[in-house]
């Protein structure tokens, strides 16, 4: 049975990782290298790499960060941010990332999808969405409405319909976002990840809203995600990973033990 | 002083990450296609990613087959990765022409590769279980079960069960891992794999140094 990855997220903004709120109020959060060593050997399944440049100069940047960080440590690593083109996902996968991730572009141009997942294989493909929740009558079934941009700009599509197409396309799997969480630590939309996680058969990797380990554990039982991103209850050091995947484990969900061949 | 790795650039994989591996574990790896490089090595890894055919048809455009069937006769380590592994088979499911013959492998082992049943959600990619099916020198220091990182859409079935190394879990159990002598293959990703597949790696640069480690 394939174990539930926890997947730390590093924004990284000039070279350097940063943290903040919905880039707002960034702080330097160190070299993202190093970071990315830090939560190899904390015992992440996967570590995203997410480029909030979104600049010429950043993409560069990003090139390198990534051929540097795929040096040193050896599990799957996911890059996105401002990828709008088969080329750059073809640059970043040969300086040694295993995963792209498409948000803002895949909207406009569907096709970028289609055409990634064809030239480099649908596990190679993550599309992300960032979704937020549609006020309706009380007691209507919840809608939610898929944002671009970063989540400033509405886009009219439903999420759960643009889920489905994004893996008709080729998507290997699905980073979810709850913009109405996001941030809150109140704990993820857990209806929205149920929703698109009965909607489409590939991985969906649950974001925003952590603030408690029930959190994750909810996200993954009920909301049937096979994956958390974590960001700010990693980098403020609520929690270790360590923390996590034994809670995890304690509730009988699979996790890949931190120590993990060693007796 | 250890002894050299080819790693055979069929053309068709990042070879980066398993050659930063490799050295990350202390083994001289060379990126080559070149088949007196690849003949002359201590040690063969055989990487691949995509589709069979495609990689089949790149390997003999560039006159690969028969040094690697020569390293694999001759008894060199040999460690076949991902799709490596899978072309070590005589045939594979995956072809791009669902009603043709079914595309050949260098066929050094026996058996078929195999698609997963529909049903189960392909490709299969995470962390899963690797148990192995026999003490070998591959997995020393490794315990049953430990976690590996998977990408793929088949599986190999060996048609001798002797040759299975380690099995895997998956809707039901798949061969993760075979072993025939010095010929070893893997479906998983070592260098994906965080500490356990870098301890797999060094334990195969163990076998190149004395391949005495290796069982009859």
């Amino acid at each position: 049975m394939l174990a539930k990855r926890i997947i730390p997220c590093l924004d990284v903004l000039g070279g350097r990782v940063v943290k903040g709120t919905r880039f707002v109020n960034l702080q330097d959060a160190g070299d993202p290298v190093e970071r990315a060593a830090f939560y190899d050997r904390e015992g992440a399944d996967e570590l995203v790499f997410l480029d909030i440049t979104a600049s010429a100069e950043g993409r560069r940047t990003m090139i390198e960060v990534v051929r540097k960080t795929a040096a040193s440590i050896f599990i799957p690593l996911a890059v996105g941010g401002g990828i709008d083109s088969v080329d750059f996902m073809g640059e970043l996968l040969q300086s040694g990332a295993d995963k792209i991730s498409v948000n803002t572009a895949a909207l406009a141009n569907p096709a970028l999808i289609r055409d990634g997942a064809a030239r480099f294989g649908s596990q190679c493909i993550v599309t992300a969405i960032d979704a937020r929740r549609v006020e309706e009558r009380p007691g209507s079934p919840p809608r939610w409405e898929v944002y671009s941009h970063g989540g400033r700009r509405p886009t009219g599509r439903d999420a759960i319909a643009w889920a489905v197409e994004v893996e008709k396309l080729g998507a290997g799997e699905i980073l979810l976002t709850s913009m109405d969480a996001d941030g809150t630590r109140d704990g993820y939309d857990i209806a929205l990840l149920a929703a698109v996680a009965g909607a489409v058969p590939i991985p969906v990797i649950a974001s925003g809203g952590a603030g408690t380990l029930e959190h994750l554990s909810q996200a993954l039982t009920i909301g049937k995600a096979h994956a958390v991103l974590v960001a700010s209850i990693l980098h403020y050091g609520l929690y270790s990973i360590a923390e996590i995947k034994n809670f995890l484990a304690e509730k009988g969900l699979p996790v890949r033990p931190v120590s993990n061949y060693i007796t | 002083m250890p002894k050299s790795v080819a790693v055979v650039d069929s053309g068709c994989a990042n070879l980066n990450s398993i050659y930063k591996a490799l050295v990350k574990v202390s083994l001289p790896a060379v990126i080559t296609d070149d088949a007196a490089v690849i003949a002359g090595a201590a040690g063969v890894v055989f990487p691949g990613v995509g589709a069979f055919e495609h990689a089949m048809g790149l390997i003999r455009q560039k006159g690969l087959a028969s040094v690697l069937l020569e390293c694999i006769a001759k008894g060199k380590p040999f460690l076949g990765i991902c799709l490596g592994l899978q072309l070590l088979f005589l045939s594979s499911e995956e072809r791009s022409n669902p009603g043709g013959p079914l595309p050949q492998g260098l066929g050094a082992v026996a058996g078929q590769v195999r698609r997963f049943p529909a049903g189960l959600p392909v490709p299969h990619v995470g962390w899963n279980r690797v148990s192995p099916a026999r003490s070998h020198p591959l997995f020393a220091g490794l315990n049953g079960g430990t976690y590996f990182y998977f990408t793929h859409s088949y599986y190999v079935q060996p048609s001798d069960p002797g040759h299975r190394l380690a099995v895997t879990d998956y809707g039901a159990p798949f061969t993760s891992a075979i072993g025939v002598r010095n010929l070893l293959g893997v479906q998983f990703h070592p260098e994906k794999s965080g500490p356990a597949g870098l301890r797999l790696l060094s334990n195969f640069g163990n076998i190149i140094a004395d391949p005495t480690l290796l069982p009859a």
